[in-house]
């Protein structure tokens, strides 16, 4: 275990060099890009946290980063609150949601509750364009300040920092280990002693906090502005599919699924053939389906199968 | 019906694949019934509104029995079914710019659907068949696929075919029923009569519900299960394709024409049970009724509430049948 654990820390604290470093040699539109990866990253670690180590599929985790997002904007825009300090606030409140939506979802598994998810995913943004008065409507809504790109970039990383931090704590103990044994089998788990619904109701909190998170990030980068269109049934399905090419079930996969869904539709915007916004989604399309047939376990996956490779296999898988 | 049947005494072979109604559903829904029709019979526009519904609502159903479908074959959900329906559809307007007649094109289309179906299962499905995360994670993809592909080749604005019913009203008393509405209504209910008929008295009907249910077991006796659920899958696309093309007069075409319709689709495919097709039907019929009355009827209930009221419905009825109306419970050994 030891072992492990020292590589683990060594990754992350590579990583974080890396971050630290990065703004130095980045202009303000990559270094926007760069942040819109950790903001992926801290959604799709909290949909990892639910569907990866629980076993409860959803698809609705971009209602909860509307629900992040609309708490900045409302704070900002009629309160004047700090950008900084509404973070924590969409933590709470999206936690909140997150259990108001576990409760019911206690009664589905499986398919019902995909679909069930995806009806929550569908219906939030519904409500911004009836009560438009107090939500922006179509139109949208903007925070009274708008940060800047590096403000965007160390507050972003910092949050995935400390998310992942505190991802990686609640799963490696007992909570993680209850999560985990739900996922395997709710019967067994019910035998030795884990009781289903908290534990439950809790991933789906915690999920649905960091998605707040990552939603109110989400609309600190496009300029404070929270739009229904932006947070439709696309962004969820789209932190379904980083999930899913991160490997579900694995924390470092899910860097990989972050940068992924980020930069895709940005890297496939000119296609030289088809041109246009257009080729964006052809190619956004086809690389999701590729890495699916060539990969379906994921990034994580893939990692497992080198670690059993012949040649690499080391001291480390006793650890 | 199958608790039904056992009390009745005359239980069949056919009662595991069928379906699970139980007493009270089948009195809500008589009771349901009846009020529309007294409601019709009192009210003018109240009849107006209930066949309009039952119209919208036989999309919907044709829809969500091409997601039951497939998830009865596969235990999957096809995100894409949407998106492949409003290709096909777009391939239709392609064939009328032909000169084709309308009902040709039609037809074509349905067929071309078919074809997309089987293609779509053999080339993309099954190499990750055995994972059902990564076939709903390629549907995801192939949606974007597709809407991308449509909006590039055919764009982003409106477009017009011609009206397949024409735009007269019938006046039966003071009650006046577009022909669009019957027509469509007419349409998708003979579609799913064909496909009851296909699956219950035909030898491949029979093959492909045996090679859905128990793949094993029908590979042990000779039913080509990998083909049986190709063929699944081209007439769950045919029956988008109906859907795609029946919605086409009421929204026009353009790329987004079938995403509002899929989710209504899911919504009534869950409310009657995902592994049921009867209930996919009645669901999705009841769900367009419920929706234009309530529109009718409730001012609170405005347009961009429909979709959240429609969940709320579906939320309500699973808390309480957690495997949709007609749905079994399944049961699991430890």
């Amino acid at each position: 275990m030891s072992r492990r654990l020292a590589i683990a820390i060594a990754c992350f604290l590579v990583a974080a060099a890396v971050v630290v470093l990065l703004p130095f040699e980045l202009d303000g539109y990559h270094e926007g890009l760069a942040a819109k990866v950790a903001i992926f990253f801290i959604a799709v670690l909290g949909l990892n946290i639910l569907t990866g180590y629980t076993g409860q599929i959803s698809i609705g985790h971009g209602a909860f980063m509307a629900i992040g997002g609309y708490t900045t904007v409302i704070m900002s825009h009629d309160h004047h609150t700090n950008l900084l300090l509404t973070l924590p606030l969409a933590f709470v409140i999206a936690f909140g949601f997150g259990v108001i939506v576990g409760i019911p979802a206690l009664r589905f598994s499986g398919v019902y509750l995909a679909l069930v998810t995806f009806a929550f995913a569908v219906s939030v943004p519904q409500f911004a364009l009836k009560f438009s008065t107090f939500l922006g409507g179509s139109t949208g809504i903007q925070t009274a300040t708008a940060p800047g790109h590096l403000w965007l970039y160390v507050v972003s990383w910092s949050c995935a920092g400390i998310l992942f931090l505190v991802a990686w704590l609640v799963l490696r103990g007992r909570t993680g280990r209850a999560f985990r044994s739900i996922r395997d089998s709710e019967i067994a788990a019910t035998a030795s002693g884990v009781t289903l619904p908290i534990y439950k109701t809790l991933a789906f909190g915690i999920s649905a906090a960091f998605a707040g998170v990552a939603g109110s990030l989400f609309v600190l980068a496009t300029n404070g502005f929270a739009q229904p269109n932006e947070f439709g049934v696309f962004l969820s399905l789209e932190l379904l599919v980083g999930a899913a090419v991160a490997g579900f079930g694995s924390l470092w996969g899910v860097l990989v699924g972050a940068i992924f869904i980020a930069l895709l539709p940005t890297v496939s915007a000119d296609v030289p053939l088809i041109g246009s916004a257009h080729g964006q989604d052809v190619v956004f399309g086809l690389i999701v389906i590729g890495v699916m047939l060539l990969l379906p376990t994921g990034f994580a996956g893939l990692l497992q199968r080198l670690r059993t490779l012949p040649g690499i296999r080391t001291a480390e898988k006793e650890g | 019906m199958t608790e039904l049947a056992q009390r009745l005494g005359f239980a069949n072979r056919s009662r595991r694949v069928g379906t699970g109604v139980s007493i009270p559903v089948v009195i809500i829904l008589v009771a349901a019934a009846i009020f529309l029709l007294v409601g019709s019979l009192v009210s003018p526009i109240f009849a107006q509104q209930t066949v309009a519904g039952l119209a919208q609502g036989a999309i919907f159903a044709s829809l969500a029995l091409a997601l039951v479908l497939i998830y009865r074959a596969t235990e999957v959900v096809n995100f894409a079914q949407g998106e492949m329906a409003m290709a096909t559809t777009y391939f239709a307007y392609q064939l009328t710019l032909w000169h084709l007649s309308y009902w040709a094109a039609f037809f074509l289309a349905l067929l071309m659907g078919f074809l997309l179906g089987v293609v779509v299962q053999v080339v993309l499905i099954r190499p990750v068949q055995h994972s059902v995360i990564a076939v709903v994670i390629v549907t995801v993809g192939l949606f974007v696929l597709i809407d991308g592909l449509v909006t590039w080749k055919w764009g982003a604005d409106l477009k017009f075919m011609p009206a397949p019913f024409g735009n007269q009203v019938y006046h039966v008393g003071s009650v006046a029923f577009s022909r669009q509405d019957l027509g469509t209504l007419v349409v998708t209910i003979v579609s799913v009569v064909l496909l009851w008929v296909l699956f219950r008295f035909t030898k491949l009907g029979l093959a492909m519900r045996a090679a859905a249910l128990r793949p094993a077991s029908a590979a042990l006796v000779g039913v080509r299960v990998n083909r049986m659920l190709a063929i699944g899958w081209g007439l769950a696309a045919v029956l988008g394709a109906v859907a795609g093309l029946m919605t086409e007069p009421t929204v026009f075409l353009q790329p987004t024409m079938m995403q509002a319709v899929l989710l209504y689709a899911f919504a009534a495919a869950v409310l009657g049970g995902l592994e049921s097709p009867a209930g996919a039907v009645v669901g999705g019929l009841a769900l367009g009724v419920f929706l234009n009355l309530i529109g009718q009827y409730v001012g609170f209930a405005t347009s961009e509430l429909r979709l959240p009221i429609a969940f709320f419905v579906l939320l309500v009825v699973l808390l309480v049948k957690p495997h949709g109306l007609f749905g079994r419970k399944q049961v699991r050994r430890v």
